[in-house]
């Protein structure tokens, strides 16, 4: 147990490290994100009170379609020079190649969300400090069974020609009752409403979180093989 | 490598395909008969209504197909016999069509009882998310080339997707009721002289299934026999050119 959670550590490591090191793509996705708050302000504004409605709806988007452009690479580097053959020769479970890569996507889709999210809260004017506490615990859910599922589809999609097309069209659809439960407890959440559907909501992403974390882990191995 | 065994068993279809054909046939001619003669008209809708016999047993049919693919991708991914991916693409494909034609059906009886051609209820929009989600499983199939390696990956895809089913299906329902809209539930309005055409509609589309999946696993069978066959004579080939 405690070699695998040293295994998993040393992925995370690695993966933070190769992407701390280029800072390129952290930087390009979050300038993404504001780009595409700005393109959803321009497609629904001017109209303030339209666009606090929609403004839940509107975050989760940007999450998911800036999000998305961060699981490939996560394989992509392994491809180059055979790293990925390396990586499964290495003893241990391979499992732990997964809970790592998972972990290293969380930390950096989640460091997005910290610049995204208060982004977000001055373009659409949301009450974002008043409700700090559940917003996040809603976004920290919300990620991990976006990254869990992204993570897994991502281990097929990033070694096809067609890459660019193939994760969005395999993880979105699967991704819709996470981003119905996370919208609405997001905008329930922002109108105040702390208990009944938005607790519901919850409980919906956190049987979404571990349903796919868990079937996710055990598909992996045969995902991963080759 | 030896494909001789292979080649001989695959290479005529099985016993039972050919009368499921003529059976399919039978069948969904006689379902069509009862549904236009013999049944009545509804009070409300008229013949409008008869849709439904078409409707709703393609709907049964494709979320069966859809278990059927979660129990071969099971199958394959426990004894690695390729044969249970030949039967889970099968049957992906025939469900992807009998959803297809749930959706265009559903769109059709929902133009003049709703006045729109799409509505966010919840059967209909998880049923597009269903199609689209097994749509993304032909795909991923059809970009990759390792025959094994595309068994093992979309089985994955087809275990997942099954699992996402009934999640998609309560989401959206909850999202629906919370905003307070209510479509007219169409299993209420369903009679029992109605039941009788709605039955024969389905045992005949579940025989119409059986036949295009068998079908398109036997064929599925026979292009792997040929990729085996031409890779056996590009091999010969060049042996001969050296």
């Amino acid at each position: 147990m405690n070699a695998e959670a040293r295994r998993i550590g040393a992925i995370v490591w690695k993966d933070l490290t190769a992407e701390r090191r280029t800072k390129a793509n952290f930087n390009a996705v979050v300038f993404l994100a504001g780009l595409i708050l700005l393109l959803f302000g321009f497609a629904i504004g001017p109209d303030g009170q339209t666009m606090e409605l929609i403004a839940g709806g509107v975050l989760w988007l940007t999450v998911l379609f800036s999000g998305v452009l961060s699981f490939n690479r996560s394989y992509e580097q392994e491809l180059e020079n055979g790293a990925l053959e390396m990586l499964l020769l290495y003893p241990g479970d391979r499992r732990s190649i997964f809970v790592g890569k998972l972990l290293a996507n969380l930390l950096f889709v989640l460091l997005v969300e910290v610049v995204m999210v208060p982004l977000a809260a001055l373009l659409y004017d949301l009450p974002l400090w008043r409700f700090i506490a559940p917003l996040s615990l809603v976004l920290l859910l919300g990620t991990i069974g976006f990254v869990t599922l992204g993570t897994f589809y991502a281990a097929m999609a990033s070694r096809l020609r067609a890459r660019e097309v193939m994760l969005p069209l395999l993880l979105f659809p699967m991704l819709v009752p996470l981003l119905v439960g996370a919208v609405q407890a997001t905008g329930g959440i922002l109108n105040g409403d702390l208990l009944g559907s938005t607790a519901a909501w919850i409980r919906l992403l956190v049987v979404f979180d571990l349903i796919f974390f868990v079937a996710a882990l055990f598909a992996f191995e045969y995902v991963i093989e080759d | 490598m030896s494909n001789g065994g292979l080649l001989a068993e695959a290479h005529r279809q099985p016993h039972w395909l050919a009368p499921t054909g003529w059976l399919a046939l039978v069948a969904v001619v006689a379902a069509q008969v009862t549904g236009f003669l013999i049944s009545r008209p509804d009070r409300v809708m008229g013949n409008l209504q008869k849709i439904m016999y078409v409707h709703v047993p393609s709907a049964w049919v494709a979320m069966l197909g859809f278990f059927l693919v979660f129990v071969a991708s099971m199958l394959y991914l426990w004894r690695r016999d390729l044969k249970y991916d030949r039967l889970a693409a099968s049957a992906t494909e025939v469900s992807v069509l009998f959803t297809g034609l749930t959706l265009a059906l559903g769109s059709i009886w929902g133009r003049p009882t709703w006045g729109i051609w799409w509505t966010w209820d919840p059967r209909l929009t998880s049923t597009a998310i269903m199609l689209l989600i097994y749509v993304g499983y032909l795909a991923l199939r059809s970009f990759t080339e390792d025959e094994e390696r595309r068994a093992r990956w979309s089985a994955a895809v087809g275990v997942l997707g099954f699992l996402n089913v009934p999640i998609v299906y309560f989401s959206v329902k909850w999202w629906r009721t919370l905003h307070q809209v209510q479509t007219v539930d169409v299993t209420g309005t369903i009679g029992s002289s109605y039941a009788i055409s709605l039955i024969i509609n389905s045992l005949a589309f579940m025989v119409l299934f059986a036949w295009l999946v068998g079908l398109r696993t036997h064929v599925a069978g026979l292009e792997r026999q040929r990729e085996a066959w031409l890779e056996e004579q590009a091999l010969t080939g060049s042996e001969a050119n050296v």
